[in-house]
């Protein structure tokens, strides 16, 4: 936002509208875009959006998009994302986004426009009870019912937000509410005795930790979203080279730590490599930094917790330590903080033990499966366009998913040396937020590649918004893996029902290639695997194109390494051999 | 095992409404739950009556700390506690319960609050467990009605929750 856009450092402003009252407090909290759609109780809003150039108002075509693009904004800049939505549908759109924020802790501020006060409870003309509806996917949530309250109420939504262990706020604001005048006065502090975040962890705990791990013998360390978010990559590089220690990512913290480093062994959990899930397993002190042993990572909990080891865990949530996996030393605070402090004592001391065993262990590891997949010279393979896309991208693109089969192979095979550059939905697991979270990323930054991986089934959970990058101009590149399956759907029912393909192909899909020309985008298919670089060079380059690139891959290719459900770490399906059948 | 928590929430509209919801959502339960306001009419004190092991209680009180809205959470099965649950039971009071329910209502040192053609509603005050002794002490059969509060709960002596 520029800021000679608005008035210098003033605060407050007589009597003005509650519409114009929301959008002087967006531009207090330096918004740059706001993703919404109009509708009738939020028209007092979009009015005096017309008359205010201090932000961006982004059109969307669905608002579960304006959610996912604002979720995916946050995501790729660490600031607040924020969705705007009219009442009753308009706010029940926007649900699956909120929860899918929620679920991956994505800081948000979501206003939605409600029926006016007096109606309330009526049963009025797009009336949902907003706050009753969002409640258990939220962090927070607000019904405004004075025009005074609006200020305070947008700053401790933002507060509240950005804080702690961040998450979507909704605050729900009746038109009748954005008509009635009042003075504009943004508070410059929130003080709520009800919330305060903690930030330092306690340092006896920070002390006995790095005992622990100095005197550990088959260490490991385990990082999730939360390092992503928090933003402690940084620190935890530091602290792994000081160390010399193996590194592992959840699917939410890719990028946290280097993939690209040697001291890094990939993704863990359901579909981690082979190296990291039995590092996971067979380790003797585990540091775990933002992160919360959930059922995709760990598998099952008993088996995991059958094997002797010394957890340690950082953590900015109290209730996310010691939820599945009992914990021997929690750390709650702020994982830049904490990790801060640790690097600060290790500049006085080195490991006690030698570990080089451990490292052999984890180099024979290595070699059992190393993301190997059986190359085809006929049929495009899911993950070699996912290798070419890292080496014409050179691993620098700002890469989201869908949900499924493909979201697992871009995870896998697009190394992230970088945090927030791998936007999916980890969490709720939400198809269909692949495009938009392109769109806000390519929001956050307009020079940077984007690459939306998907597959055919989830592309058009959202496809309305290849409406929405055409008016805007983003030169998204989206690469379907197309194989005509709801392929992580037909890999379970290969696996766990004997073949039986119950409603996972998918019938009659458009031509893409014509679908994303019809909105003036360009629009490629591949078929062959010697085209597959070619292809993405060719769409890479067009800098300031929308390039639709539709690869028809292998139908019926498995994601391997896989835990199946409810099966231990250790307990991985790999690839058979050559013609074997699972 | 039984736990009674006892928390101080911000007196709002839907404050209620996210404590029943965080316990239904997890799984949690709920034996009893009272709520009113406190001295201070911005403040709610909540006590809630639930059971589960160390670790499920452990997670429900780190969960209620994460609301918001919740200003300060107790176990009061911490250290020395004191709960208090009201109930009121309308009985048959004709022919042999006459005297038999009066006889009761004295032992357990209730009060007889209303007295009709053929019932009493006898008032009572006491832990939970009393309350079920009374139910068990006097004939089922008697019991037109029943309506209980669910326990309140305070710690003792210098176990104050305040802000």
């Amino acid at each position: 936002m520029d800021s000679k856009a608005n008035p210098p450092a003033e605060t407050s402003t007589k009597s003005i509208t509650g519409a114009e009252i929301v959008i002087r407090c967006l531009n207090e909290e330096k918004v740059k875009f706001v993703f919404g759609y109009p509708g009738g109780a939020v028209l007092h809003i979009y009015d005096a959006i017309y008359k205010q150039n201090g932000f961006k108002h982004i059109l969307v075509r669905h608002e579960q998009a304006a959610v996912h693009a604002a979720d995916a904004f946050s995501r790729a800049t660490g600031e607040v994302g924020v969705a705007l939505v009219t009442s009753g549908p308009g706010a029940t759109n926007a649900i699956t986004g909120i929860a899918t924020a929620y679920m991956d802790s994505i800081p948000l501020v979501v206003i939605s426009g409600q029926v006016p006060v007096p109606a309330i409870g009526m049963d009025a003309f797009q009336e949902v009870d907003m706050v009753g509806v969002t409640r258990p996917c939220v962090k927070h949530n607000f019904l405004v019912k004075d025009v005074n309250d609006i200020a305070s109420t947008i700053k401790k939504a933002f507060y509240i937000a950005k804080t702690g262990r961040p998450g979507p706020v909704v605050v729900d604001i009746p038109k009748d509410i954005t008509a009635h005048i009042a003075d504009f006065v943004y508070p410059k502090t929130v003080e709520m005795r009800s919330y305060s975040p903690v930030s330092k962890g306690h340092s006896g705990q920070i002390k006995k930790a790095v005992k622990l791990l100095l005197e550990a013998k088959r260490p490991m360390i385990y990082t999730g979203g939360g390092l992503v978010l928090g933003d402690g990559a940084e620190e935890l590089i530091k602290l792994a080279r000081a160390l010399n220690y193996p590194v592992t990512n959840t699917l939410m913290g890719l990028g946290g730590y280097p993939a690209t480093d040697k001291q890094y062994v990939g993704m863990l959990g359901m579909h981690g490599t082979y190296e990291a899930n039995m590092a996971m397993q067979n380790c003797d002190v585990l540091l775990a930094v933002g992160a919360r042993f959930d059922d995709r990572v760990i598998g099952n909990p008993k088996h995991f917790g059958g094997v002797k080891r010394t957890i340690i865990h950082i953590d900015v949530d109290p209730s996310s330590i010691s939820k599945r996996v009992k914990v021997d030393v929690p750390i709650v605070g702020h994982v830049q903080s904490v990790l801060a402090e640790m690097n600060e004592i290790l500049t006085q001391e080195k490991p006690k033990t030698n570990i080089s065993d451990w490292w052999k262990q984890i180099g024979e590891w290595r070699l059992v499966h190393g993301g190997r997949y059986e190359q085809s010279s006929t049929v495009i393979k899911p993950q070699y366009v996912i290798e070419k896309l890292w080496e014409v991208t050179k691993g620098d693109a700002y890469v989201t998913s869908d949900v499924g089969q493909h979201q697992m192979w871009a995870a896998q095979y697009y190394k992230f040396d970088k945090p927030r550059r791998w936007i999916n939905s980890g969490g709720l697991g939400t198809m269909g937020v692949g495009l938009p979270y392109a769109m806000g990323c390519q929001f956050a930054d307009r020079n940077a590649q984007v690459a939306c991986v998907t597959g055919e089934g989830s592309i058009q959970m959202n496809i309305q918004e290849l409406s929405t990058c055409a008016q805007y101009h983003l030169p998204i590149k989206v690469i379907l893996l197309n194989n005509r399956y709801l392929g992580m759907v037909r890999q379970w029912q290969e696996f766990f029902y004997e073949d039986r393909y119950s409603e996972s192909y998918m019938d009659s899909l458009p031509d893409f290639v014509k679908l994303a020309e019809s909105y003036g985008h360009v629009g490629m298919q591949i078929t062959q695997p010697s085209d597959v670089e070619g292809a993405l060079k060719e769409a890479f380059a067009k800098k300031d194109k929308f390039v639709f690139m539709d690869f028809i891959t292998e139908q019926k290719e498995n994601v391997f390494p896989m835990v199946e459900n409810g099966k231990g770490l250790s307990e991985m399906e790999l690839p058979k051999a050559k013609g074997a059948k699972q | 095992m039984k736990h009674i928590i006892s928390l101080l929430m911000e007196n709002e509209s839907g404050a209620l409404s996210r404590v029943a919801g965080l316990f239904s959502a997890r799984g949690y339960n709920i034996e009893s739950l009272t709520v009113a306001a406190t001295e201070d009419p911005t403040l709610s004190r909540m006590t809630i009556v639930t059971t589960g092991s160390d670790d499920v209680i452990e997670q429900i009180i780190k969960q209620l700390n994460k609301l918001i809205d919740v200003v300060k959470v107790l176990d009061l099965n911490d250290g020395k506690h004191i709960e208090r649950e009201l109930m009121l039971v309308k009985v048959k009071a004709s022919g042999v319960f006459k005297d038999e329910m009066k006889r009761m209502c004295d032992i357990f040192r209730g009060r007889i609050i209303d007295v009709a053609d053929n019932s009493y509603t006898i008032e009572l005050t006491g832990s939970c467990s009393k309350l079920d002794a009374f139910i068990e002490a006097i004939d089922k059969t008697a019991i037109l009605e029943t309506v209980r509060t669910g326990a309140s709960g305070i710690g003792r002596g210098d176990r104050i929750l305040k802000v």
